[in-house]
């Protein structure tokens, strides 16, 4: 088991199964086919991205550096949260990017019923250590525990 | 975050409570971002990413709604992307009863918000707002609150304005409430190039290609590029533009650039030069091998990569008038050499409505629809946001549509070649 502390972009405390990309998610390209023809499992569309291509997301723990692509990507985000689809929580290895944060925040002001904790600042460490499937626990303060 | 007592009176609510939410959204995103402070929007207009009636989006036109219903609206006035559909553009019997009856279905009332919310004119949907005929083109220091990327890296490297590369929603909510975080691209120290890049080809670099290129290497830093004027000349004409307008998207959509600097050519560079580069900018150089290994590193995801092409797509970004003149001087030339009357691909030529009402005005547009190419307004990347579209050999020189779509690159040569000659 290892601790890491990372900055908390939007709180909130949640346990759930690690789904790990290691190259830059891009949210419009992974979630919008998923959302669009309703897979409750939210599997990944993204064909670029072989670390996550076809995974379910839903309810997972999404270890990522940073999210890429369309500048739509924060209302994806946002869409994803609103209709109930969101991963359990985003945990960003680099610093949020102005596309997650947006989405994230979008969340947070504006969905009542969902909470998706979002921590960002992790460090490099943080994404070589967590694999698919290991358990992580996000606490109120930053603190990611993987094990 | 520091607040004015303005800013602060209507995160308390002073303004009501949808209009706090408003401001708590913006006060966050820049908390994200440790900005310290909210300064006001400047540009006339404002202009917003999201101009699909996508029926997955639902929680937006709702959340529009909401805005409409508490009577928060912008001061501002807006452009919007392109449509989704045009009935000019070839589609099957089966994308039409997708596009109509699964996916888009949501079109016209979104349409009906935008008119609400405050949309600039009937016909102000392309994502090159900042074209002449369009007039959404902020001045210099302007600072906006756009989304659409290739929009945003124009407004900061061509014309000097200043903007982050937010997301949708955040566009319409900063210029509802009237501020933005101060933070990246809005600060001087922002706008500091963090990668030398030197232009060393032996003939001018295709602009998709080369944007492609340095959006990869530098991903969201700013790039100084040098030698580039070398091949674009030190003014920012018609040609220079049409140019950086397909460069810059290209570095948006395969990186995440926000702003660059072209040496001698753009605005900060003309003024400041190499006093922009950071100390200890890392240093890229491009030369004619580096664009051949970029070109053929890209994946070709058709079902049968050997198929002959359906259908051609140019204008992604949106073609300006200068490009629609040239390329119909340049199909009408190269037809003629192989022998042809009509393109031999179905080729859609996409540009804004009020360039397209320019360019039906000139006897161009006679010469390029005899051609066979139609003109559309539509977003190619929208039309081909579908799985159907998966399975359909599309060809394109937009190195924009290739990033999100099944879509395949090639030069304007090679496209050319194709359209007009024919082959795979």
């Amino acid at each position: 088991m290892r601790e890491f502390k990372g900055r908390v972009v939007t709180p909130g405390t949640v346990t759930a199964p690690a789904v790990v990309t290691r190259q830059g998610f891009n949210t419009l390209a992974s979630m919008q086919m998923a959302l669009q023809f309703g897979d409750k499992k939210v599997k990944c569309g993204d064909q670029s991205n072989p670390d996550l291509y076809e995974k379910p997301m839903f309810g997972k723990a999404l270890c990522l550096p940073q999210t890429i692509g369309s500048t739509t990507g924060g209302l994806v985000l946002y869409c994803a949260c609103a209709m109930g689809r969101q991963p359990a929580c985003m945990l960003f290895a680099n610093h949020i990017d102005s596309l997650a944060a947006a989405g994230a925040v979008l969340a947070d002001v504006w969905v009542d019923s969902v909470t998706m904790p979002v921590i960002d600042c992790l460090g490099d460490e943080f994404l070589e250590y967590v694999k698919d499937d290991m358990t992580v626990t996000v606490l109120e303060d930053g603190t990611v525990r993987v094990e | 975050m520091q607040l004015t007592q303005e800013q602060q009176a209507i995160l308390d609510g002073s303004k009501g409570e949808t209009m706090a939410k408003v401001m708590k959204t913006m006060v966050m995103y820049g908390d994200a971002f440790e900005a310290e402070k909210l300064v006001p929007i400047t540009s006339n207009y404002n202009h917003l990413v999201t101009s699909f009636g996508l029926k997955v989006m639902s929680p937006v036109y709702d959340l529009m709604q909401q805005l409409l219903d508490a009577g928060v609206m912008s001061g501002q006035k807006f452009s919007v992307d392109p449509r989704p559909l045009d009935k000019n553009v070839p589609a099957n019997f089966l994308q039409n009863f997708v596009f109509n009856k699964f996916m888009y279905t949501k079109q016209d009332f979104y349409e009906g918000q935008l008119k609400e919310l405050g949309l600039m004119d009937k016909d102000a949907f392309t994502c090159t707002c900042y074209m002449d005929e369009v007039g959404n083109k902020p001045k210099k220091g302007d600072i906006l609150s756009w989304a659409e990327s290739s929009a945003v890296v124009y407004a900061n490297s061509v014309l000097g304005a200043r903007c982050n590369r937010n997301s949708g929603i955040i566009d319409i909510m900063g210029s509802i409430v009237g501020f933005v975080p101060y933070f990246g691209l809005l600060t001087d120290e922002g706008r500091k190039a963090t990668w030398v890049v030197k232009i060393e080809t032996t003939k001018k670099p295709e602009a998709q290609l080369l944007g492609s290129a340095i959006g990869m290497k530098v991903m969201e830093d700013v790039p100084y590029i040098v030698g580039l004027d070398k091949w674009l000349g030190t003014e920012l004409n018609d040609a220079a533009c049409t140019y950086l307008k397909d460069f810059g998207a290209a570095t948006a959509s395969n990186g995440a650039v926000g702003l660059y600097h072209i040496e001698n050519l753009t605005p900060e560079a003309v003024e400041s030069g190499k006093e922009l580069i950071k100390e200890g900018a890392k240093e890229y150089i491009i030369d004619d091998a580096e664009l051949e290994r970029v070109k053929n590193n890209y994946p070709v995801v058709w079902k049968n990569p050997d198929a002959t092409p359906k259908l051609c797509f140019m204008g992604c970004p949106h073609m300006s008038l200068e490009q629609l003149k040239s390329w119909t001087d340049k199909v009408e030339s190269a037809l003629k050499e192989h022998g042809n009357k009509k393109v031999v691909i179905p080729t859609v030529f996409t540009a804004a409505p009020k360039v397209l009402e320019q360019f039906n005005k000139t006897e161009y547009a006679d010469r390029l629809k005899a051609t066979g190419v139609i003109t559309s307004y539509i977003c190619p990347l929208m039309y081909m946001n579908n799985p159907l579209c998966k399975k359909m050999p599309v060809i394109t020189s937009s190195n924009k549509l290739r990033t999100y779509t099944s879509a395949r690159y090639y030069t304007d040569d090679e496209i050319l070649l194709a359209i007009t000659k024919g082959g795979k």
